[in-house]
Protein backbone atom coordinates (compact mmCIF):
# COMPACT_ATOMS: atom_id res chain seq x y z
CA UNK A 1 0.00 0.00 0.00
CA UNK A 2 1.23 3.50 -0.79
CA UNK A 3 2.39 5.23 2.38
CA UNK A 4 0.74 8.59 1.89
CA UNK A 5 -2.07 10.08 -0.13
CA UNK A 6 -2.94 13.70 -0.75
CA UNK A 7 -6.13 14.89 0.87
CA UNK A 8 -7.49 18.39 0.61
CA UNK A 9 -8.53 19.94 3.92
CA UNK A 10 -9.89 23.48 3.85
CA UNK A 11 -7.69 24.55 0.99
CA UNK A 12 -4.55 22.81 2.25
CA UNK A 13 -3.21 19.66 0.73
CA UNK A 14 -2.72 17.38 3.69
CA UNK A 15 -0.54 14.30 3.35
CA UNK A 16 -2.38 11.49 5.08
CA UNK A 17 -0.44 8.39 6.01
CA UNK A 18 -3.08 5.81 5.24
CA UNK A 19 -1.11 3.19 7.12
CA UNK A 20 -1.74 5.18 10.28
CA UNK A 21 -5.46 5.69 9.70
CA UNK A 22 -7.91 3.71 11.84
CA UNK A 23 -11.66 3.77 12.27
CA UNK A 24 -12.76 2.92 15.80
CA UNK A 25 -16.31 2.37 16.99
CA UNK A 26 -16.83 1.86 20.69
CA UNK A 27 -20.19 0.70 22.06
CA UNK A 28 -22.12 2.61 19.41
CA UNK A 29 -25.86 2.56 19.98
CA UNK A 30 -28.38 4.39 17.84
CA UNK A 31 -32.10 4.60 17.39
CA UNK A 32 -35.10 6.66 16.50
CA UNK A 33 -37.21 7.74 19.45
CA UNK A 34 -37.68 4.74 21.72
CA UNK A 35 -36.71 2.23 19.01
CA UNK A 36 -33.11 1.05 19.24
CA UNK A 37 -31.70 0.22 15.80
CA UNK A 38 -28.06 -0.46 16.61
CA UNK A 39 -26.93 -1.74 19.97
CA UNK A 40 -23.38 -1.54 21.39
CA UNK A 41 -21.36 -1.99 18.21
CA UNK A 42 -17.59 -1.96 18.67
CA UNK A 43 -15.07 -2.52 15.92
CA UNK A 44 -11.78 -1.30 14.53
CA UNK A 45 -10.99 -1.06 10.84
CA UNK A 46 -7.53 -0.48 9.45
CA UNK A 47 -5.99 0.55 6.15
CA UNK A 48 -6.55 -1.70 3.16
CA UNK A 49 -9.51 -3.36 4.83
CA UNK A 50 -13.09 -3.58 3.65
CA UNK A 51 -16.03 -4.08 5.97
CA UNK A 52 -19.37 -5.21 4.59
CA UNK A 53 -22.40 -4.43 6.74
CA UNK A 54 -25.33 -6.64 5.84
CA UNK A 55 -28.80 -7.17 7.18
CA UNK A 56 -32.46 -6.91 6.36
CA UNK A 57 -34.27 -3.67 5.61
CA UNK A 58 -34.51 -1.57 8.76
CA UNK A 59 -31.63 -3.32 10.49
CA UNK A 60 -29.60 -0.08 10.70
CA UNK A 61 -27.08 -0.38 7.86
CA UNK A 62 -27.74 3.08 6.45
CA UNK A 63 -27.97 4.53 9.96
CA UNK A 64 -24.50 3.19 10.69
CA UNK A 65 -23.07 4.70 7.51
CA UNK A 66 -24.73 8.04 8.19
CA UNK A 67 -23.14 8.05 11.63
CA UNK A 68 -19.76 7.23 10.11
CA UNK A 69 -19.89 10.46 8.11
CA UNK A 70 -21.37 12.55 10.91
CA UNK A 71 -24.81 13.04 9.37
CA UNK A 72 -26.37 11.42 12.41
CA UNK A 73 -25.20 11.12 16.01
CA UNK A 74 -25.17 7.89 18.02
CA UNK A 75 -27.35 7.92 21.12
CA UNK A 76 -24.35 6.54 23.02
CA UNK A 77 -20.83 5.35 22.29
CA UNK A 78 -18.10 6.96 20.19
CA UNK A 79 -16.99 6.91 16.56
CA UNK A 80 -13.47 8.12 15.87
CA UNK A 81 -11.11 8.34 12.94
CA UNK A 82 -7.65 8.03 14.45
CA UNK A 83 -4.69 9.45 12.58
CA UNK A 84 -1.23 10.55 13.72
CA UNK A 85 -2.11 10.10 17.37
CA UNK A 86 -5.17 12.33 17.03
CA UNK A 87 -8.81 11.23 17.14
CA UNK A 88 -11.39 12.99 14.97
CA UNK A 89 -15.17 12.80 15.19
CA UNK A 90 -16.78 11.97 11.84
CA UNK A 91 -17.96 15.55 11.23
CA UNK A 92 -14.36 16.72 11.69
CA UNK A 93 -13.04 14.10 9.29
CA UNK A 94 -15.28 14.68 6.27
CA UNK A 95 -12.31 15.59 4.11
CA UNK A 96 -11.21 11.96 4.58
CA UNK A 97 -14.58 10.51 3.57
CA UNK A 98 -16.26 9.67 0.28
CA UNK A 99 -19.92 8.74 0.55
CA UNK A 100 -22.19 7.05 -1.99
CA UNK A 101 -25.84 6.42 -1.16
CA UNK A 102 -29.15 6.30 -3.03
CA UNK A 103 -30.40 9.37 -1.11
CA UNK A 104 -27.36 11.44 -2.09
CA UNK A 105 -28.54 13.82 -4.80
CA UNK A 106 -26.48 16.12 -6.99
CA UNK A 107 -27.73 19.25 -8.74
CA UNK A 108 -30.07 18.12 -11.52
CA UNK A 109 -30.11 21.46 -13.31
CA UNK A 110 -26.31 21.44 -13.64
CA UNK A 111 -24.19 19.23 -15.87
CA UNK A 112 -22.09 16.46 -14.40
CA UNK A 113 -18.97 18.51 -15.11
CA UNK A 114 -20.43 21.61 -13.41
CA UNK A 115 -21.38 19.50 -10.40
CA UNK A 116 -17.90 18.04 -10.08
CA UNK A 117 -16.18 21.41 -10.59
CA UNK A 118 -18.45 22.89 -7.92
CA UNK A 119 -17.77 20.17 -5.36
CA UNK A 120 -14.05 20.37 -6.09
CA UNK A 121 -14.07 24.13 -5.48
CA UNK A 122 -15.97 23.93 -2.19
CA UNK A 123 -13.48 21.28 -1.05
CA UNK A 124 -10.66 23.72 -1.78
CA UNK A 125 -9.41 21.81 -4.82
CA UNK A 126 -8.83 22.83 -8.37
CA UNK A 127 -9.85 20.19 -10.88
CA UNK A 128 -9.00 20.57 -14.55
CA UNK A 129 -11.42 19.43 -17.27
CA UNK A 130 -8.97 16.65 -18.05
CA UNK A 131 -9.10 15.35 -14.46
CA UNK A 132 -12.89 15.49 -14.54
CA UNK A 133 -12.91 13.60 -17.84
CA UNK A 134 -10.61 10.92 -16.40
CA UNK A 135 -12.89 10.51 -13.40
CA UNK A 136 -16.00 10.31 -15.58
CA UNK A 137 -14.28 7.75 -17.79
CA UNK A 138 -13.36 5.71 -14.72
CA UNK A 139 -17.00 5.45 -13.63
CA UNK A 140 -18.34 4.89 -17.13
CA UNK A 141 -19.78 8.30 -17.95
CA UNK A 142 -17.27 9.19 -20.62
CA UNK A 143 -18.72 11.66 -23.12
CA UNK A 144 -21.71 12.52 -20.92
CA UNK A 145 -20.02 15.13 -18.72
CA UNK A 146 -21.68 18.08 -20.42
CA UNK A 147 -25.21 16.68 -20.12
CA UNK A 148 -27.43 18.02 -17.39
CA UNK A 149 -28.00 15.53 -14.59
CA UNK A 150 -31.79 15.88 -14.99
CA UNK A 151 -31.41 13.92 -18.22
CA UNK A 152 -29.52 11.06 -16.58
CA UNK A 153 -31.04 7.65 -15.95
CA UNK A 154 -31.07 6.37 -12.36
CA UNK A 155 -28.04 4.19 -13.11
CA UNK A 156 -26.07 7.10 -14.58
CA UNK A 157 -27.01 9.25 -11.58
CA UNK A 158 -25.67 6.54 -9.30
CA UNK A 159 -22.43 6.40 -11.28
CA UNK A 160 -22.13 10.17 -10.88
CA UNK A 161 -22.39 9.70 -7.11
CA UNK A 162 -19.18 7.68 -7.36
CA UNK A 163 -17.49 10.55 -9.18
CA UNK A 164 -18.63 12.89 -6.38
CA UNK A 165 -17.28 10.49 -3.73
CA UNK A 166 -13.94 9.83 -5.43
CA UNK A 167 -13.27 13.42 -6.50
CA UNK A 168 -11.06 14.25 -3.51
CA UNK A 169 -9.33 10.84 -3.31
CA UNK A 170 -10.74 9.97 0.13
CA UNK A 171 -8.93 7.35 2.24
CA UNK A 172 -12.30 6.20 3.63
CA UNK A 173 -15.04 5.15 1.21
CA UNK A 174 -18.57 4.65 2.56
CA UNK A 175 -20.89 2.86 0.13
CA UNK A 176 -24.57 2.41 0.92
CA UNK A 177 -26.20 -0.07 -1.46
CA UNK A 178 -23.27 0.27 -3.86
CA UNK A 179 -24.76 -1.36 -6.96
CA UNK A 180 -28.40 -0.33 -6.65
CA UNK A 181 -29.84 0.67 -10.08
CA UNK A 182 -26.52 -0.21 -11.79
CA UNK A 183 -26.25 -2.51 -14.77
CA UNK A 184 -23.64 -5.27 -15.06
CA UNK A 185 -21.00 -2.85 -16.34
CA UNK A 186 -21.76 -0.49 -13.47
CA UNK A 187 -21.40 -3.31 -10.95
CA UNK A 188 -17.98 -4.05 -12.47
CA UNK A 189 -17.01 -0.41 -12.05
CA UNK A 190 -17.98 -0.63 -8.36
CA UNK A 191 -15.87 -3.75 -7.96
CA UNK A 192 -12.90 -1.95 -9.50
CA UNK A 193 -13.44 1.06 -7.24
CA UNK A 194 -13.55 -1.13 -4.11
CA UNK A 195 -10.43 -3.02 -5.23
CA UNK A 196 -8.56 0.22 -5.95
CA UNK A 197 -9.60 1.63 -2.58
CA UNK A 198 -7.62 -1.11 -0.80
CA UNK A 199 -4.44 0.60 -1.99
CA UNK A 200 -5.39 4.02 -0.65
CA UNK A 201 -7.47 3.34 2.43
CA UNK A 202 -10.52 1.48 3.66
CA UNK A 203 -14.10 0.86 2.57
CA UNK A 204 -17.30 0.25 4.48
CA UNK A 205 -20.13 -1.15 2.39
CA UNK A 206 -23.76 -1.49 3.47
CA UNK A 207 -25.73 -3.96 1.43
CA UNK A 208 -28.44 -6.58 1.56
CA UNK A 209 -27.31 -8.14 -1.70
CA UNK A 210 -25.59 -11.47 -0.86
CA UNK A 211 -23.39 -11.16 -3.98
CA UNK A 212 -21.69 -8.13 -2.47
CA UNK A 213 -20.54 -9.94 0.66
CA UNK A 214 -17.46 -11.00 -1.31
CA UNK A 215 -16.18 -7.42 -1.25
CA UNK A 216 -15.53 -7.63 2.48
CA UNK A 217 -12.60 -8.77 4.55
CA UNK A 218 -15.09 -8.70 7.41
CA UNK A 219 -18.86 -8.96 7.42
CA UNK A 220 -20.95 -7.36 10.13
CA UNK A 221 -24.45 -8.80 10.07
CA UNK A 222 -27.13 -6.71 11.70
CA UNK A 223 -30.48 -8.13 12.64
CA UNK A 224 -33.73 -6.41 13.49
CA UNK A 225 -34.34 -8.40 16.66
CA UNK B 1 -5.12 36.78 3.78
CA UNK B 2 -4.36 33.33 5.12
CA UNK B 3 -4.75 30.38 2.74
CA UNK B 4 -7.63 28.97 4.80
CA UNK B 5 -9.54 32.26 4.57
CA UNK B 6 -8.83 32.37 0.86
CA UNK B 7 -10.12 28.79 0.51
CA UNK B 8 -13.23 29.75 2.49
CA UNK B 9 -13.92 32.72 0.25
CA UNK B 10 -13.30 30.62 -2.87
CA UNK B 11 -15.78 28.03 -1.60
CA UNK B 12 -18.32 30.76 -0.78
CA UNK B 13 -17.93 32.18 -4.28
CA UNK B 14 -18.43 28.68 -5.73
CA UNK B 15 -21.69 28.33 -3.75
CA UNK B 16 -22.81 31.75 -5.03
CA UNK B 17 -22.00 30.92 -8.65
CA UNK B 18 -23.71 27.52 -8.34
CA UNK B 19 -26.87 29.11 -6.89
CA UNK B 20 -26.87 31.79 -9.57
CA UNK B 21 -26.43 29.25 -12.35
CA UNK B 22 -29.20 27.04 -10.91
CA UNK B 23 -31.52 30.04 -10.50
CA UNK B 24 -30.93 31.26 -14.05
CA UNK B 25 -31.83 27.78 -15.31
CA UNK B 26 -34.88 27.17 -13.09
CA UNK B 27 -35.98 30.75 -12.15
CA UNK B 28 -37.96 29.47 -9.14
CA UNK B 29 -37.17 32.39 -6.83
CA UNK B 30 -36.70 35.11 -9.44
CA UNK B 31 -40.07 34.53 -11.12
CA UNK B 32 -41.93 34.36 -7.80
CA UNK B 33 -40.34 37.56 -6.51
CA UNK B 34 -40.71 39.58 -9.69
CA UNK B 35 -44.30 38.48 -10.20
CA UNK B 36 -45.15 39.52 -6.66
CA UNK B 37 -43.37 42.86 -7.09
CA UNK B 38 -45.13 43.59 -10.38
CA UNK B 39 -48.58 42.61 -9.11
CA UNK B 40 -48.22 44.64 -5.91
CA UNK B 41 -46.99 47.71 -7.85
CA UNK B 42 -49.95 47.44 -10.21
CA UNK B 43 -52.37 46.93 -7.30
CA UNK B 44 -50.98 49.96 -5.46
CA UNK B 45 -51.11 52.03 -8.66
CA UNK B 46 -54.87 51.38 -8.90
CA UNK B 47 -55.28 53.21 -5.59
CA UNK B 48 -52.63 55.84 -6.31
CA UNK B 49 -55.18 58.21 -7.81
CA UNK B 50 -56.53 58.74 -4.29
CA UNK B 51 -53.08 59.79 -3.11
CA UNK B 52 -52.20 62.03 -6.02
CA UNK B 53 -53.45 65.38 -4.81
CA UNK B 54 -52.80 64.92 -1.10
CA UNK B 55 -49.95 66.48 0.88
CA UNK B 56 -47.41 64.43 2.88
CA UNK B 57 -47.99 61.33 0.83
CA UNK B 58 -44.33 60.21 1.08
CA UNK B 59 -44.62 58.16 4.31
CA UNK B 60 -47.47 56.17 2.79
CA UNK B 61 -45.55 55.64 -0.47
CA UNK B 62 -42.48 54.53 1.49
CA UNK B 63 -44.54 52.08 3.54
CA UNK B 64 -46.21 50.65 0.43
CA UNK B 65 -42.85 50.28 -1.32
CA UNK B 66 -41.35 48.38 1.62
CA UNK B 67 -44.44 46.23 2.09
CA UNK B 68 -44.09 45.17 -1.56
CA UNK B 69 -40.35 44.55 -1.14
CA UNK B 70 -40.82 42.66 2.13
CA UNK B 71 -43.46 40.26 0.87
CA UNK B 72 -41.67 39.69 -2.42
CA UNK B 73 -38.48 38.97 -0.46
CA UNK B 74 -40.29 36.60 1.91
CA UNK B 75 -41.62 34.85 -1.18
CA UNK B 76 -38.23 34.20 -2.71
CA UNK B 77 -35.33 34.44 -0.27
CA UNK B 78 -36.09 31.24 1.61
CA UNK B 79 -35.74 29.26 -1.63
CA UNK B 80 -31.96 29.02 -1.44
CA UNK B 81 -32.01 26.62 1.52
CA UNK B 82 -35.48 25.14 1.05
CA UNK B 83 -34.55 23.99 -2.43
CA UNK B 84 -31.39 22.25 -1.15
CA UNK B 85 -33.57 20.24 1.26
CA UNK B 86 -36.42 19.58 -1.16
CA UNK B 87 -34.13 18.34 -3.92
CA UNK B 88 -32.05 16.49 -1.28
CA UNK B 89 -28.82 18.10 -2.44
CA UNK B 90 -28.17 19.41 1.08
CA UNK B 91 -26.49 16.13 2.06
CA UNK B 92 -23.89 16.37 -0.68
CA UNK B 93 -23.27 20.02 0.15
CA UNK B 94 -23.07 19.30 3.89
CA UNK B 95 -20.39 16.65 3.35
CA UNK B 96 -18.28 18.71 0.97
CA UNK B 97 -18.37 22.34 2.01
CA UNK B 98 -17.39 24.27 5.12
CA UNK B 99 -20.64 25.60 6.68
CA UNK B 100 -19.40 29.19 6.76
CA UNK B 101 -18.77 29.11 3.02
CA UNK B 102 -22.32 27.90 2.44
CA UNK B 103 -23.74 30.71 4.56
CA UNK B 104 -21.64 33.38 2.84
CA UNK B 105 -22.42 32.06 -0.64
CA UNK B 106 -26.16 31.91 0.05
CA UNK B 107 -26.08 35.38 1.65
CA UNK B 108 -24.37 36.82 -1.41
CA UNK B 109 -26.86 35.14 -3.72
CA UNK B 110 -29.82 36.46 -1.69
CA UNK B 111 -28.28 39.94 -1.78
CA UNK B 112 -28.09 39.78 -5.57
CA UNK B 113 -31.69 38.59 -5.80
CA UNK B 114 -32.86 41.41 -3.54
CA UNK B 115 -30.82 43.98 -5.48
CA UNK B 116 -32.62 42.88 -8.65
CA UNK B 117 -35.94 43.02 -6.81
CA UNK B 118 -35.16 46.51 -5.42
CA UNK B 119 -34.35 47.82 -8.87
CA UNK B 120 -37.47 46.41 -10.53
CA UNK B 121 -39.86 47.30 -7.68
CA UNK B 122 -38.54 50.86 -7.33
CA UNK B 123 -38.82 51.48 -11.07
CA UNK B 124 -42.35 50.05 -11.10
CA UNK B 125 -43.36 52.27 -8.18
CA UNK B 126 -41.86 55.32 -9.86
CA UNK B 127 -43.68 54.51 -13.12
CA UNK B 128 -47.05 53.25 -11.88
CA UNK B 129 -47.50 54.83 -8.46
CA UNK B 130 -45.94 58.15 -9.37
CA UNK B 131 -43.35 58.10 -6.59
CA UNK B 132 -40.97 61.08 -6.85
CA UNK B 133 -37.56 60.69 -5.26
CA UNK B 134 -36.21 63.91 -3.75
CA UNK B 135 -32.79 62.62 -2.68
CA UNK B 136 -31.82 59.80 -5.03
CA UNK B 137 -28.51 59.01 -3.31
CA UNK B 138 -30.11 58.65 0.12
CA UNK B 139 -33.00 56.65 -1.36
CA UNK B 140 -30.65 54.17 -3.07
CA UNK B 141 -28.46 53.86 0.06
CA UNK B 142 -31.52 53.16 2.22
CA UNK B 143 -32.75 50.59 -0.29
CA UNK B 144 -29.34 48.89 -0.21
CA UNK B 145 -29.05 48.93 3.59
CA UNK B 146 -32.67 47.88 4.11
CA UNK B 147 -32.13 44.98 1.72
CA UNK B 148 -28.90 44.05 3.49
CA UNK B 149 -30.81 43.90 6.79
CA UNK B 150 -33.58 41.77 5.25
CA UNK B 151 -31.01 39.45 3.70
CA UNK B 152 -28.86 38.92 6.80
CA UNK B 153 -31.96 38.10 8.84
CA UNK B 154 -33.66 36.04 6.14
CA UNK B 155 -30.71 33.84 5.20
CA UNK B 156 -30.29 32.31 8.67
CA UNK B 157 -34.08 31.96 9.06
CA UNK B 158 -34.25 30.15 5.72
CA UNK B 159 -31.63 27.68 6.98
CA UNK B 160 -33.66 27.16 10.18
CA UNK B 161 -37.00 26.51 8.46
CA UNK B 162 -35.64 24.52 5.50
CA UNK B 163 -36.14 21.14 7.19
CA UNK B 164 -39.46 21.99 8.83
CA UNK B 165 -43.00 21.23 7.74
CA UNK B 166 -45.17 24.28 7.00
CA UNK B 167 -42.08 26.18 5.87
CA UNK B 168 -43.86 29.30 4.58
CA UNK B 169 -45.94 29.82 7.69
CA UNK B 170 -42.98 29.22 10.00
CA UNK B 171 -40.79 31.54 7.94
CA UNK B 172 -43.32 34.36 8.17
CA UNK B 173 -43.84 33.84 11.92
CA UNK B 174 -40.11 33.86 12.66
CA UNK B 175 -39.27 36.66 10.25
CA UNK B 176 -41.92 39.17 11.26
CA UNK B 177 -40.55 40.10 14.73
CA UNK B 178 -37.01 40.20 13.37
CA UNK B 179 -38.02 42.53 10.54
CA UNK B 180 -39.95 45.08 12.62
CA UNK B 181 -36.93 47.17 13.79
CA UNK B 182 -35.28 47.57 10.36
CA UNK B 183 -38.67 48.10 8.68
CA UNK B 184 -39.54 51.00 10.99
CA UNK B 185 -36.13 52.55 10.33
CA UNK B 186 -36.08 52.04 6.60
CA UNK B 187 -39.67 53.21 6.03
CA UNK B 188 -39.09 56.40 7.97
CA UNK B 189 -35.75 56.94 6.26
CA UNK B 190 -37.20 56.29 2.81
CA UNK B 191 -40.02 58.76 3.49
CA UNK B 192 -37.37 61.37 4.28
CA UNK B 193 -35.45 60.53 1.10
CA UNK B 194 -38.62 60.89 -0.98
CA UNK B 195 -39.21 64.38 0.44
CA UNK B 196 -35.68 65.34 -0.53
CA UNK B 197 -34.20 65.47 2.97
CA UNK B 198 -30.43 65.86 3.29
CA UNK B 199 -27.89 63.12 4.10
CA UNK B 200 -27.56 64.62 7.56
CA UNK B 201 -31.26 64.09 8.23
CA UNK B 202 -31.00 60.44 7.20
CA UNK B 203 -27.70 59.69 8.97
CA UNK B 204 -29.25 58.29 12.15
CA UNK B 205 -31.36 55.83 10.11
CA UNK B 206 -28.32 54.74 8.10
CA UNK B 207 -26.27 54.16 11.27
CA UNK B 208 -29.04 52.14 12.93
CA UNK B 209 -29.53 50.00 9.79
CA UNK B 210 -25.78 49.34 9.53
CA UNK B 211 -25.75 48.30 13.20
CA UNK B 212 -28.68 45.93 12.69
CA UNK B 213 -27.04 44.36 9.62
CA UNK B 214 -23.72 43.87 11.46
CA UNK B 215 -25.39 42.30 14.51
CA UNK B 216 -27.55 39.88 12.49
CA UNK B 217 -24.62 39.00 10.20
CA UNK B 218 -22.26 38.20 13.08
CA UNK B 219 -24.93 36.30 15.02
CA UNK B 220 -25.82 34.32 11.89
CA UNK B 221 -22.17 33.43 11.26
CA UNK B 222 -21.90 31.99 14.77
CA UNK B 223 -25.27 30.21 14.66
CA UNK B 224 -25.11 28.82 11.17
CA UNK B 225 -22.89 25.78 11.80
CA UNK B 226 -25.26 24.54 14.52
CA UNK B 227 -28.35 25.18 12.42
CA UNK B 228 -26.85 23.56 9.32
CA UNK B 229 -25.50 20.48 11.08
CA UNK B 230 -28.55 19.81 13.25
Amino acid sequence: MSATIRVVKSGWVELVDVNALRLELSNVTAGYGSRVVLRAISLTLGPGETLVVSGANGSGKSTLLRMLCGLQQPTSGTIQYCHDGMAYAPEQARHLLGWVAPDLMLYRELTARENLHFFAEVRGMHCSDMQIDELLERIGLSGRGDDRVIGYSSGMTHRLRYAYALLHHPPVLLLDEPTVTLDAQGATVVEQVVDAQRAVGMSIIATNDPRELRFGDYVLTLNTA
Amino acid sequence: MTPSLQALLTAAWAVFVKDLRSELRTRYALNAMLLFAASSAVAVSLGAQFLGTQQNVEPLQAALLWIALLFAALNGLSRSFVQEEETRTALALRLASPPTAIYLGKLLFNLLLLAALDTVTSLLFIMFVGVEVGNVGLFVTLLALGSLCLTTATTILAAIIAKANFKSALFAVLAFPLFIPPLILVIRGTALALTGASWGDGASFLQALISYAVVTFVASLFLFRTVWES
